[in-house]
């Protein structure tokens, strides 16, 4: 056991764990975070996806004893005060979302590409979003509501 | 507000109520459920695809730390059940025992044979790693011809692996004409196109792996089950283990996605209730995605063989289908019934005179196969749309030009077809002019015309489906005539809390497609309340206690029909208490947007304060019952048939066989729409399932019987740099066969672009020699395609996974 | 998905990494960015004893210039050495290469020194450090020594790195002014790739001065195609000039025949993409 103290949605946490414990188990498990899921074992669906010290990381792929000393923002983290965190806003706006399974990863990893440029073209958001699979949408309106996110107009 | 205020909640674009739980992470999916006293089960499961299990050592897993027990097939009698096949399509169909943890003999790689009971899921899974297995390889089915042939057999007790043949002959079935008739006369005086295709083996891959927890407190025990049908599960659970069904609950909580794949009744769920009533405390079972690709059943796997007759002219005379489909090791619950389901499709939107289909089902010794969206008419639609392309070659006409010479004219409608179908409404030639327009028909053709005169190394193909689909599963008697072991109604209670919201409850089990709205939208306008005030309940037999649950395009067809009358049923006994509490006569009532007037006066009452009223008793009409609540069942009396026509413009780099997707237009004919978003939704999602078939997935198998692509890395979803922006739109004939004119919408995107985009990759590359190019059209089979002017070869002869070979740094 | 039970360390130096691998030895494994091992260990394919993670060696991070290099250090993650400005001017190959690496939550947390000692043939960063002859440093018990590019990788998933050494950073001779581009051919876009070209190219008015070519997954290492590169020195950069040099692509590799393609079709497809990613990295 390995004693770890990280900050997670704005409150500060310590919990002696396991080394082989993931960060997303360590997040669902000890915390009730159940928010944030497994969609997979390899790091490709990106459903876990979750921000470590401010950038988007897969939450399988990292050990929680890693994240000692770091501060970790969730999709259950978003919204401030009952108001919702634009993307999460922009994915219901233009329906980005049906069965949701891949829903806070999406918008995790939406908000760190509108991070780190505000303003993308489609191919950039189609490009920024190829670590998160998703089985219902095709793609189609979680591409529209970055773009609605972004300030890019209404969605069709 | 007055009456004509009001906006029609039907066709508003509403934004989801399910939303604001799933973008904030409020959700409930199974694997959140945590119970006081819960333990955890990892599964034990063969490696070989074929073997005799001759001994199990589990006394090292059971002494490893918190292990509770570890169990096999052979620690249980009869109550651990078994996975039943509901649909024998013949009665002579040979069907192998399935139990859900054999004891004796594997017949898949992935099979459970042992189940480890923890108080965590990482001891439970570091002990499963200790249980000691010894298997006798035996020789294995894989290859679905060889299998035909009975080369190798599956299960070697049964003696063949030739499960069932199921035929309809139009000449039998006095529908139509005799095919071998309309085949013989056109090899002497017409065209006879003879062709071979393949249906890749797919996997559903629903976002949510596969998740139960099994709570056997309680007088009831209770099953949590990430399932798209726990009112199926509830009665299997029944059926097999002896429970009865008034001690069984089942609760399908938030599903992250199905599409079919989650229409089954799994050996993990058997396994998890058994235990769970062994133990006597909550038991917990997630699977990890590896296994979920290698023990959630697959869809597809089938070759076709095709045989169309037509005249000089392409009217065609008779087309026979014969079909080799792939169960894998079990029937599965719908098994054989899955190209059965496409039986009725090949003829799809024309008017063929004969028509000939025979279908054998066959046992290998892979993963078990069952529904995957659109479950038999994708298979269908493919067939007819790709050979129909390859008609137009033969006469030289366009390949639009033949579809319209063929299908049914929309003044024809009602139509009954070949197979003795009656398609009630569509438009074709409406669906396809617009699809034109938006696509830039003309344009293109003579852009692909400039590209080849030029040879540039990029062509351009064009491609065409123009498909219809059966919707709404499915009349009872329909389905007792084909043999399934149940019916096609679905049920709805529409209920009225004393405040005046209203309860809906439905027996269709949603896990993604947004019942929720569009379900309220229906009610709010049936009723004349605020959508806001309704609240649709529904994945838990306690609380909605019949149903049929979500699977073939039925829950608006046949479940939102239910709610209608369900709906209507409130109004017709609320009637008679307003008439007494405005001391008027029921005759001079009117009930419009959610109001009883009494005609010709300002007087009336809401139906939320008739609500009131009821609840409070005070003052019903002598001999009224106070309850307002009612249910309905509504069993369709004949299917609904969305059509759409679908056009893809690929480019195909020719010197390394990489697809680029140019544009895709689709204009589909849905019936009247509830909710515009959603249907969107449905659609694009539904395009996507498509064109991976046709370009990316296929569940892989090596020559021992491994599944090679068993985990995300080689198992090919596409991601959103992988897909285009879609344009799509809607004509409308709304169907006859319910009130709302609805026709179905979830499946119709997968059925109809697979053959879309193929048709586009093969006619980029026709002048090359290229008739056919096998799914998925990876750039290596298109390369080789150009290069041999034939077929791309398939990739299984050279398979291995990624993953095998790191070690990891 | 959940990985067999592990001990965990996290030295603060390299001299305390070294001390504890050598404790370990065999049953350790070392941690870096963590993107190609986890997912090893969670399908339990491996399972070391031991895990000790670079994560607090503060040494091994950043990216430096060097006089005639620039110096990125092994735990550097991806993301930093993509949109840094000195890898951008001196090696743009790095700068085009690591764009390609997975996706944007893994280049947040895989590093630069951990990918190129995980050493998978279809990594993306193998070609360009052998194109751009890159140095590695690696730290042992008796203190660093420096290993040439050409020598580093040794076989699938094995380099020079000895079990008791550690990567401590690459130093990559500056290649100023030289164009680049890195062709990445995939079926869907979090695959490992079908097959990748790496380029470089020094240009003297339309012609191609020097040009570095290498390849991901056409041998059990990456490559680099020295019998291109001389054909192409001297060659108008035009599709008819790199033509000809393009078609000895193949010459000396050895791919795996996979679900993505067999040897044939990738001995064929690298000869195209290495004529597109020439004539792409010369700017025309």
């Amino acid at each position: 056991m390995t004693r770890i103290t990280l900050t997670v949605d704005g409150a500060q946490v310590s919990d002696d764990v396991e080394p082989r414990l993931l960060l997303v188990q360590y997040l669902r498990e000890r915390l009730g975070k159940t928010g944030t899921v497994i969609g997979c074992d390899t790091s490709n669906c990106g459903a876990c996806t979750v921000h470590l010290n401010g950038t988007s990381v897969k939450s399988c792929n990292v050990l929680a004893v890693q994240a000692d000393g770091s501060e970790v923002t969730t999709v259950e983290g978003l919204a401030q005060d009952g108001q919702l965190h634009p993307v999460q806003e922009a994915f219901r706006e233009c329906h980005g979302l049906q069965c949701g399974y891949c829903t806070p990863g999406m918008i995790m990893q939406s908000i760190d590409l509108l991070n780190t440029n505000p303003n993308p073209s489609e191919a950039e958001i189609r490009e920024g979003l190829e670590g998160n699979l998703c089985r219902c949408t095709g793609y189609h309106n979680i591409v529209r509501a970055v773009q609605h996110a972004a300030g890019q107009g209404a969605p069709s | 507000m007055t009456a004509t205020e009001v906006e029609n909640e039907i066709g508003r674009d509403r934004r989801r109520k399910e939303d604001q739980r799933l973008i904030t992470g409020r959700t409930r999916w199974t694997d959140n459920i945590v119970l006081p006293g819960m333990l955890h089960l990892a599964m034990v499961r063969s490696p070989f695809a074929h073997a005799t299990i001759t001994s199990i050592d589990t006394s090292a897993a059971k002494a490893a730390p918190n292990v509770v027990t570890v169990l096999t097939g052979a620690d249980f009698g009869e109550e651990l059940g078994v996975c039943i096949n509901a649909w024998p399509i013949t009665p002579d169909q040979v069907t192998p025992g399935h139990s859900p943890m054999p004891s004796d003999r594997v017949a898949f790689a992935g099979e459970i044979v042992a189940v480890v009971v923890a108080r965590s899921a990482a001891e439970a899974r570091d002990a499963a790693e200790l249980v000691d297995v010894e298997y006798d390889e035996l020789p294995a089915a894989l290859d679905l011809k060889k299998a035909a042939a009975d080369e190798v057999i599956a299960h070697p007790d049964l003696g063949t692996n030739k499960s069932a043949y199921w035929v309809f002959d139009s000449a039998e079935a006095g529908t139509g004409g005799n095919v071998e008739d309309a085949i013989a006369k056109a090899r002497t005086d017409g065209i006879v196109i003879e062709r071979e295709y393949r249906q890749q083996r797919l996997i559903p891959a629903f976002m949510e792996p596969r998740s139960v927890v099994v709570d056997p407190t309680g007088e009831q025990y209770v099953m949590y089950s990430a399932t798209q049908i726990p009112h199926i599960v509830r009665f299997a659970l029944a059926a097999t283990t002896g429970v009865p069904e008034s001690k069984i609950r089942v609760i399908a909580p938030d599903v992250g996605g199905g599409f079919g794949g989650k229409l089954q009744v799994t050996p993990e769920e058997w396994i998890a209730w058994a235990v769970g009533r062994r133990i006597g405390k909550p038991v917990k079972y997630t699977e990890t995605r590896s296994e979920s690709l290698v023990s959630g059943h697959h869809g597809r796997d089938q070759w076709q063989k095709l045989t169309l007759a037509a005249e000089k002219d392409g009217t065609v005379t008779g087309f026979k289908v014969e079909l080799l489909a792939d169960l894998g090791a079990y029937v599965a619950i719908v098994g054989g019934g899955v190209p059965v389901l496409g039986a009725f499709m090949f003829n799809s939107i024309y008017k063929f005179p004969a028509y000939h289909f025979a279908v054998q089902t066959v046992l290998t010794n892979k993963t078990w196969t069952d529904a995957y969206r659109g479950a038999g008419r994708p298979e269908a639609t493919y067939a007819i749309e790709r050979i129909m392309d390859e008609l137009a070659v033969e006469v030289g006409v366009d390949p639009l030009v033949i579809r319209e010479k063929n299908w049914i004219k929309h003044e024809e409608f009602p139509f009954t077809t070949v197979c003795g179908l009656e398609y009630d409404s569509g438009n074709y030639e409406a669906a396809t002019e617009k699809a034109k327009e938006m696509f830039g028909y003309d344009a293109l053709r003579a852009e692909q015309q400039q590209r080849r005169e030029a040879g540039d190394p990029v062509q351009l193909g064009i491609g065409i489906s123009t498909f219809t689909e059966m919707c709404g599963l499915a009349p009872s008697r329909v389905l007792g005539s084909l043999d399934y072991g149940a019916g096609g109604w679905e049920h709805a209670a529409v209920r009225m809390t004393p405040l005046g919201k209203v309860e809906v409850v439905t027996g269709a089990s949603a896990h993604g497609q947004g019942h929720e709205t569009a379900f309220s939208q229906i009610v709010a306008d049936r009723l004349g309340v605020p959508f806001e005030d309704v609240e649709v309940l529904h994945g838990d037999t306690q609380v909605a206690p019949r149903g049929l649950d979500t699977y073939g395009s039925r829950s608006l067809v046949v479940g939102g029909e239910a709610i209608v009358r369900a709906a209507d049923k409130v109004v017709e006994k609320a009637k008679p208490i307003a008439a007494h509490l405005l001391e008027a006569s029921v005759d001079d009532l009117e009930f419009s947007a959610g109001r009883f007037s009494v005609r010709g006066t300002d007087q009336g009452l809401g139906i939320a304060e008739i609500a009131t009223a009821v609840f409070t008793a005070h003052n019903l009409p002598d001999g009224v019952e106070p309850t307002l609540d009612s249910d309905a069942a509504f069993d369709p009396t004949s299917f609904s048939f969305p059509h759409g026509t679908h056009l893809c413009a690929m480019e195909v780099d020719t010197e390394t066989g990489a697809l680029n997707m140019r544009k895709y237009v689709c204009v589909d004919d849905i019936g009247t729409i509830i909710n515009p978003l959603i249907v969107a939704g449905q659609v694009h999602g539904g395009l996507v399932q498509g064109i991976a078939q046709a370009l990316w997935e296929e569940a892989v198998y090596d020559d021992s019987g491994t599944l090679v692509s068993g985990s995300f890395v080689d198992y090919l979803l596409p991601t959103a740099a992988d897909t285009i922006t879609f344009d799509i739109d809607h004509t409308t004939s709304p169907s006859t066969t319910n009130s709302l004119g609805t026709k179905g919408v979830g499946e119709a995107g997968t059925i109809a672009s697979t053959p879309a985009v193929v048709n586009a990759v093969v006619d980029a590359v026709r002048q090359f020699g290229v008739n056919d190019i096998q799914m998925p059209c990876t750039p290596e089979r298109v390369w080789r395609a150009i290069q041999t002017g034939g077929k791309g070869g398939a990739t299984t002869e050279a398979a291995m996974p990624h993953f095998d070979e790191g070690e990891g740094s | 998905m959940i990985p067999a039970a592990f001990d965990y360390v996290a030295p603060t130096s390299v001299e305390e990494a070294l001390a504890a691998l050598a404790q370990y030895g065999d049953d350790a494994k070392i941690i870096a960015g963590g993107q190609s091992l986890l997912p090893v260990l969670r399908m339990r394919l491996n399972a070391p004893e031991w895990i000790i993670d670079l994560r607090k060696i503060e040494s091994l991070r950043g990216i430096r210039d060097d006089g005639d290099a620039i110096v990125i250090g092994a735990m550097t993650p991806h993301s930093v050495v993509g949109s840094d400005p000195l890898v951008r001017e001196h090696a743009t190959l790095i700068s085009e290469a690591v764009g390609h690496l997975a996706d944007a939550q893994i280049r947040h947390r895989g590093t630069f020194g951990g990918a190129l000692a995980h050493a998978d043939p279809a990594g993306d960063l193998g070609a360009p450090v052998l194109c751009l002859g890159a140095e590695f440093v690696i730290a042992g018990s008796g203190g660093t020594r420096t290993v040439a590019a050409d020598d580093f990788f040794v076989d699938l998933f094995e380099t020079a790195i000895g079990d008791d050494e550690i990567l401590t950073e690459v130093r990559i001779p500056k290649h100023t002014g030289w164009g680049a581009h890195y062709e990445k051919m995939v079926r869907v876009a979090h695959q490992w790739p079908i097959v990748s070209v790496a380029a470089t190219v020094r240009m003297d008015g339309g012609t191609i001065a020097e040009a570095r070519v290498g390849f991901a997954n056409m041998g059990s290492t990456a490559l680099r195609a020295r019998g291109v590169e001389e054909a192409l020195a001297g060659q108008p950069a035009t599709e008819d000039g790199v033509r000809a040099a393009a078609e000895r692509a193949a010459e000396g590799t050895n791919p795996p025949s996979d679900l993505n393609g067999d040897a044939e079709y990738k001995k064929h497809v690298v000869g195209v993409l290495t004529r597109r990613a020439v004539l792409a990295a010369a700017g025309s």
